[in-house]
């Protein structure tokens, strides 16, 4: 079992979900992300989603675009992540999913990414624009340096992907909320609850949920019925209205201390 | 011999494939699947071939350029006159088999993205023909220097979304219209307008665009009573010289050229070479050669022709490249405007700035050939549209 299964598994056996905040790495610079990410481990992350940004993010809606370009402006580069990573492991255990797109990690070399990534201290790898059918080599090196490969479902795949992303993933399956983009939304499908229900019928994996999770009343409600829930753009607008690196640190640890206070009532409760 | 590609999974060698987020991974199984039925099935052909015929007015001639030829003082020069194909462009011949397609599939709404606004307007066209609701993504550098097109897809019915993100040309117009696609899959249909994008789309593109090396395969060989010795075609995403080459693939004599923009020149970083200045990367769901920097990061390219002003380029010509099939040169913008102006001159016939690119090597080639050789040259589109940027660039305010 890896470290991300562990931690899911452990929650689970608490009757708690996991909050899984997402922010961009870089954005608007590296010692600015050390803060947030410590931040959010102070609030009550579970496990954290780090982005590697990229110049087009055909998955993205305008908040995580904006972010990408902000890290990029300021140079950011892969082993500049790494470092990064490398940093925060040595005060921190909080699970760490690099989430990105494929050309990046392709032009680093999947087998140098899959090494460094390890060697710094990450446990998972989320590839957007990675499908099953495509990603044979670079499980082969994820696999081989004990990384779990995160893979997608969303409200279009039928029972045949299902399958396949339950046969092939690792860690958890993220199942994205809506057919769209990320981005805070105003209200969640309301077959959410049914959609999950018919991903973990197929699978032992935890199944999170992204995609527009915006508010502590949403995060609850996903709690209710997912073993994960992941906060994107809506911490990364918070992130992006703070000013100054110690005033958004404390901005994003305070918004995911709300999440998680609100998704753990649901936990007694239940 | 060289294998028939794509394989079942959408690769071209090592390259193409379906590299997009889950969400969309459904909607291609459907529409790889609606294709497979629709070429098969006869009733599709026909109706695709009558529309070629009756709306966009094929067969385009394949024009033996005298003038040209005598001036260059080389090889004997054919045009293949796409730039008399209805709304002046070979991106018509996409766009009616896709819209046919879409409209096999019941889906309700047209996207597209455009650079040159020439897929843009193409595909406002072929949407008001078959009474389908259109949205058209585009730059916003592009709706700037092809007013003229913006206004015609308004006229056409379609709604133009400008796009303000990145480097706002057609990378980012694709960008934004998968951003689109993603949101909407259910009831719309992508109409990608290059040779380029996730499996199907390179494959399906070619096939309708192909009609183009058909004809110009018997037209030659009933002017010339053999196969001629060179293929030239500009090369942005790729469709035009994936319509002209794919059809003599397999004739191992006929040289093809491929010919990207220099911009203002390959060294100084400003071009749009993809397969000459690029690397193997991945962008928008295929693998391919990819203009990126050091990082793995797309980079912003620069054409005076919006049409190959993009960082990326068909897989099947990454393909064709490696096995040495086709050769690539390059053309910079200032050698683009000096054909467009020779072209006009000597044959009364002016191209598109992204067909002066193909134009522009052959004046570099046909000098250097003996008389008895023969070259064809994609006119991929006419020139009206660039008439501002062709004056800007002289210093001529229209």
């Amino acid at each position: 079992m890896s470290c991300i299964e562990r931690k899911l598994a452990e929650l689970q056996k608490r009757g708690e979900a996991a909050l899984i905040p997402f922010v961009t790495a870089g954005d608007p610079n590296l010692p600015t992300t050390l803060k947030i990410l410590r931040a959010l481990e102070k609030g009550g992350a579970d496990c954290i989603e780090l982005g590697i940004p990229f110049s087009d993010p055909t998955a993205d809606g305008p908040t995580i675009q904006r972010s990408s370009e902000r890290a990029l402006k300021n140079g950011l580069s892969l082993p500049r992540i790494f470092q990064l990573v490398r940093q925060f492991r040595r005060t921190s255990e909080v699970p760490i999913v690099l989430f990105g797109y494929f050309n990046p990690i392709f032009h680093y070399g999947l087998e140098n990414f899959c090494r460094a990534a390890a060697r710094a201290g990450a446990d998972g790898i989320l590839c957007v624009d990675l499908p099953p059918e495509e990603s044979a080599e670079l499980k082969r090196w994820t696999d081989a340096e004990g990384l779990d490969l995160i893979f997608l479902l969303s409200p279009t795949s039928g029972p045949d992907r299902v399958q396949l992303v339950a046969g092939k993933g690792r860690g958890f399956i993220y199942y994205v909320s809506v057919t769209g983009v990320t981005g805070a939304r105003q209200a969640l499908d309301v077959q959410l609850r049914s959609q999950v229900a018919r991903v973990r019928r197929a699978t032992s994996l935890p199944v999170g949920v992204g995609f527009g999770i915006s508010t502590p009343k949403q995060a609850a409600w996903i709690a209710g019925f997912a073993d994960a829930a992941v906060v994107g753009s809506a911490l990364v607008e918070r992130i992006e209205k703070a000013k100054g690196g110690a005033e958004k640190a404390r901005c994003a640890g305070a918004f995911v201390s709300e999440l998680k206070r609100a998704m753990k009532q649901v936990a007694k409760k239940s | 011999m060289l294998p028939k590609v794509p394989d079942r999974r959408g690769h071209f060698g090592p390259y193409g494939g379906r590299y997009v987020a889950e969400t969309l991974m459904p909607a291609l199984t459907e529409l790889e699947r609606a294709y497979a039925q629709a070429r098969r099935d006869p009733s599709f052909r026909k109706e695709f071939q009558h529309s070629l015929h009756q709306y966009a007015g094929r067969a385009t001639p394949l024009y033996f350029a005298e003038r040209l030829t005598e001036k260059l003082r080389g090889a004997k020069i054919y045009l293949k006159r796409e730039d008399l194909c209805h709304t002046g462009a070979h991106k018509i011949n996409n766009t009616l088999g896709q819209i046919l397609l879409a409209r096999r599939m019941g889906k309700e709404r047209i996207i597209a993205e455009t650079g040159a606004g020439q897929h843009g307007v193409a595909t406002a066209t072929v949407a008001a023909r078959f009474g389908l609701e259109c949205e058209i993504f585009m730059g916003k550098e592009d709706v700037a220097r092809q007013s003229l097109n913006v206004f015609r897809m308004k006229l056409l019915g379609a709604k133009v979304r400008v796009v303000e993100g990145g480097s706002q040309t057609l990378k980012d117009a694709m960008n934004e219209a998968l951003r689109d696609w993603v949101t909407h899959v259910r009831h719309t249909y992508y109409l990608i307008g290059s040779v380029a994008g996730p499996h199907p789309y390179p494959m399906m593109v070619r096939d309708f665009q192909s009609v183009i090396g058909k004809e110009a395969r018997r037209q030659f060989l009933k002017a010339e009573g053999r196969l001629p010795d060179y293929l030239v075609a500009c090369v942005g995403g790729g469709s035009n010289s994936m319509g002209l080459f794919y059809p003599f693939v397999r004739d191992p004599k006929v040289r093809m050229l491929g010919v990207e923009a220099a911009g203002r020149g390959l060294r100084t970083g400003k071009h749009a070479a993809s397969i000459l200045g690029g690397e193997v990367g991945v962008l928008h769901g295929s693998k391919s050669y990819v203009l990126q920097d050091e990082r793995g990061q797309i980079r912003e390219t620069h054409s005076i022709a919006a049409g190959l002003d993009y960082p990326g380029v068909g897989p099947e010509l990454s393909y064709l490249r490696d096995r040495d099939r086709v050769q690539f040169v390059s053309a910079t913008d200032s050698e683009a405007i000096e054909a467009i102006k020779f072209l006009a001159e000597v044959e009364g016939i002016i191209p598109a700035l992204e067909s002066a690119h193909a134009v522009a090597a052959v004046m570099r080639l046909a000098p250097r050939l003996a008389k008895h050789r023969t070259v064809i040259i994609n006119l991929s589109g006419r020139g009206d549209k660039d008439m501002t940027t062709v004056g800007d660039y002289l210093g001529v305010r229209l």
